[in-house]
């Protein structure tokens, strides 16, 4: 039984937090939240750059590093822990796996040296607008290789390069790769969370190629998520263990009728409660990473697990940090917001558990009957 | 990252299965440990002894005891390849678990030698007398006293109630916490002996379970007199042996038992649901079956973690101290939506009648049960606060007083 990280892994884990805690402090994420005008820190973004995480997983022949995907899993997880205000997931966990996966090798030697070198910046643009996205309903629509219609929310959109877009084609849909450098019209949101930037994105005859085969937008569009959703629950983890922490170092500061109130039960077992819905999602994770470096056919059941159980731990640590610090954790000054953000984005963008739970089921049902 | 055994291990497995292909039994025999009949006994103790001429009894142990001097997890491996046959119930884990790893710690030479092999090789069964009236999480609480016998012999003369006692009604040996200092602060004033079950001062009855079952007992103890050699550690020092015994429960890496996830969805494929749809079909109940899932993957791979780091020869991480809690919550909570999916049929208990033999009303009185022994949720609560993120122990007001003068309530 081999079923953890090997020491490799653990050491690039290890200087990944290190490289954090100096490059992506709470102070520095607080730049991003507190001004309007920076979508996200760009200074950030290129250090991460040149540490070549961008590239983690992409092969060398195309600029990356060529580590698998644990490695990535590994700096996932201290991303979500800094709360990290860089277009990561987006750009890597969406474009650059997209592109491996269904790229013909034009696109990937176009696009993939450039995503490992930080030079372009993804984002996935499926939404149009309040509720779960049908594809009877779809709008956004391709003509002779031109996207017309309009996304929104799309993370990232105000200040990607790239665009992953589902779209019809022909009454077929197709998820489409489109180059934003013209034709798109970009309107800055208003969103839960700051510190990840949104934007409804209008197209107007963009010029775009599509992934894969016709009429397989959704069916690819759902092997990306699949793919996206193991890293994302990494980056959900990260935050929820770093929740426990601030939480922990709280209760153990605080006095109230002349104790600490990590001495209080009712204290001790909320912090239990944290820690157990920690573990049950680091547990999934770790099966979701497997399955994710071994394109393993378990992969669907495993993303989605990994995703519910830690949209699940992270939504739970970062609301019951905030209740354990009381008054003070209200308040803008104490980080214990900025998680709370980031786990309704994390939790959000790609797919809210509810239809993770439908996949995780509807997989399932058909694997147990066959 | 991989399930795969390392070579040693593969080596390993490939020889457990050669003897257990050779040697398991094929015949299923019925019973339940904790039920009241105990017909599945002799199948049990052949079975056990069979092992133990193998060496496969108590693999950790060291060879002198019968043992192998193996690792954790050849002992897991051994498990896992043990538990794909129809092996009988397994009423001594108790005894090689926790009472004679304490025995053997504390006891001499002599009687060591005279306890270890007949209970390797299941002759003997013990038991662990610990619980009592007065106290089942706050076991330093205990109040059966162990005097000295006027007599100047040395002896001990033991009075009290044990309960909660499993296997008592076979057990031929024990372990018992006495009082034996109630001036001293509670942990400070008791002494484990061993004791022999027939003494006739010791009386095992039945306890008649919520769920029906008798698997437990009450052990009263009336005028018991033990030798003063049959004392485990120092007089006033039993609560130093009583956490080695506590410290040597078995690996938490077994699986889930009972009705799961799986059983639920295929119950769930034919029972008709709100809309005369299969159950299956609602969507409320999708979204509890996806968390249920979740949770019972979770523990599987938390499991997965333990075992990679005894594969590791590493200590296993604090991981594993979530498991009861989760699983014993889960249990409940399935088997009662289960119960709620038959709707007016749910109430129908009748393994003639009921799905799958009415395993989820099985744990739905069960579940109970199972989130208070081996540690309440609340006390596994406790124990996850303070020794996996290290916050302070509850104030104790009973903690540094004399014995006899703590608050009891009555």
């Amino acid at each position: 039984m081999n079923f953890d990280f090997s020491d490799d892994q653990k050491f690039l884990k290890n200087e990944a937090r290190k490289f954090l805690d100096a490059n992506a402090s709470a102070a520095k994420v607080r730049k991003v939240l507190d001004d309007d005008k920076v979508a996200y820190d760009a200074a950030l973004w290129k250090a991460v750059a040149g540490q070549g995480w961008l590239g983690a997983a992409i092969p060398e022949e195309h600029g990356g590093l060529g580590l698998g995907h644990l490695e990535l899993c590994v700096i996932a997880e201290e991303l979500g822990r800094a709360v990290a205000p860089i277009p990561f997931a987006s750009t890597v966990y969406f474009l650059a796996e997209a592109v491996m996966l269904a790229g013909t090798d034009d696109q990937k030697a176009a696009l993939l040296p450039k995503i490992a070198a930080g030079e372009v910046i993804g984002c996935v643009a499926t939404s149009e607008g309040p509720g779960v996205l049908q594809a009877s309903a779809l709008q956004a629509s391709v003509s002779g290789g031109k996207l017309s219609g309009t996304k929104l929310p799309v993370t990232d959109g105000d200040i990607a390069t790239h665009a992953l877009v589902i779209a019809k084609e022909n009454g077929q849909a197709g998820l489409f790769l489109a180059d934003l450098s013209s034709g798109v019209t970009r309107e800055a949101l208003q969103t839960l969370d700051p510190t990840r930037d949104a934007a409804k994105l209008t197209f107007s005859g963009v010029a775009v190629e599509r992934l894969g085969a016709a009429g397989e937008g959704f069916a690819l569009l759902e092997q990306v998520t699949d793919r996206a959703a193991v890293l994302l629950g990494f980056e959900q983890l990260g935050g929820a263990d770093r929740c426990l922490e601030m939480a922990k170092a709280y209760a153990l500061e605080r006095y109230a009728f002349g104790r600490v109130i990590a001495s209080y039960q009712a204290i001790k077992h909320k912090l239990a409660d944290i820690y157990i819905k920690n573990e049950v999602a680091r547990s999934n994770a770790y099966y979701g990473a497997w399955a994710l470096n071994t394109n393993a056919p378990e992969l669907p059941v495993a993303a989605s697990a990994a995703r519910i159980a830690a949209s699940e731990a992270f939504w739970f640590a970062s609301k019951e940090n905030i209740q354990t610090h009381g008054g003070i954790g209200f308040t803008w000054e104490i980080d214990a917001h900025l998680y709370y953000r980031r786990s309704r984005q994390l939790s959000l963008v790609a797919g809210a558990p509810r239809v993770w739970k439908e996949r995780l089921i509807s997989h399932l049902e058909r694997r147990n009957a066959a | 990252m991989d399930f795969n055994d390392t070579p040693e291990e593969a080596a390993y497995r490939a020889q457990v299965r050669t003897w257990l292909e050779a040697n398991a039994p094929r015949r299923a025999v019925g019973g339940d440990v904790e039920g009241a009949d105990t017909d599945y006994m002799p199948a049990s103790k052949a079975w056990q002894a069979k092992k133990a001429a193998a060496g496969y009894a108590c693999i950790t142990w060291p060879k002198e005891w019968g043992g192998q001097g193996g690792n954790p997890i050849q002992q897991v491996i051994f498990n896992q390849e043990e538990a794909k046959y129809p092996i009988p119930p397994n009423p001594f884990q108790i005894g090689l678990g926790m009472c004679v790893p304490t025995v053997a710690t504390f006891a001499d030479a002599e009687t060591k030698a005279r306890f270890v092999g007949p209970a390797l090789r299941g002759e003997e069964i013990w038991c662990q007398l610990f619980s009592e009236p007065s106290g089942g999480s706050d076991v330093a609480a205990a109040r059966t006293r162990a005097v000295r016998a006027p007599d100047g012999s040395g002896d001990w003369i033991i009075d009290g109630q044990k309960v909660w006692t499993t296997g008592a009604q076979f057990s031929s040996f024990g372990i018992v916490i006495t009082r034996t200092d109630p001036d001293a602060p509670k942990h400070k004033g008791m002494t484990m002996f061993w004791v022999d079950m027939s003494d006739p001062g010791i009386e095992v009855r039945p306890i008649h379970q919520m769920s029906g079952g008798s698997g437990f007992n009450e052990v009263f103890f009336t005028g018991v007199r033990v030798k003063d050699s049959q004392r485990l550690g120092a007089v006033n020092d039993g609560w130093k042996v009583s956490l080695v015994t506590l410290m040597n429960e078995r690996l938490a890496v077994g699986g889930a038992t009972g009705a799961g996830w799986s059983e639920f969805m295929e119950a769930a494929r034919s029972i008709p649901g709100l809309d005369g749809r299969p159950a299956l079909k609602d969507q409320a109940l999708r979204e509890k079956l996806a968390d249920w899932y979740v949770q019972s993957e979770g523990l599987k791979h938390t499991r997965n973690r333990t075992m990679t780091a005894l594969s590791r020869g590493q200590t296993p991480g604090p991981e594993s101290s979530i498991g009861k809690v989760v699983a014993a919550t889960l249990m409940q909570d399935l088997g009662n939506e289960a119960l709620e999916m038959l709707d007016q049929f749910g109430i129908i208990s009748d393994p003639a009648l009921a799905p799958l033999k009415g395993a989820f009303h099985a744990s739905v009185m069960s579940a109970p049960g199972l989130r208070i022994a081996g540690g309440t949720d609340e006390i596994l609560r406790n124990i996850i606060a303070e020794r996996v993120l290290g916050l302070p122990g509850d104030i104790r007001v009973d903690k540094d007083i004399p014995f006899k003068d703590a608050p009891t309530g009555r």
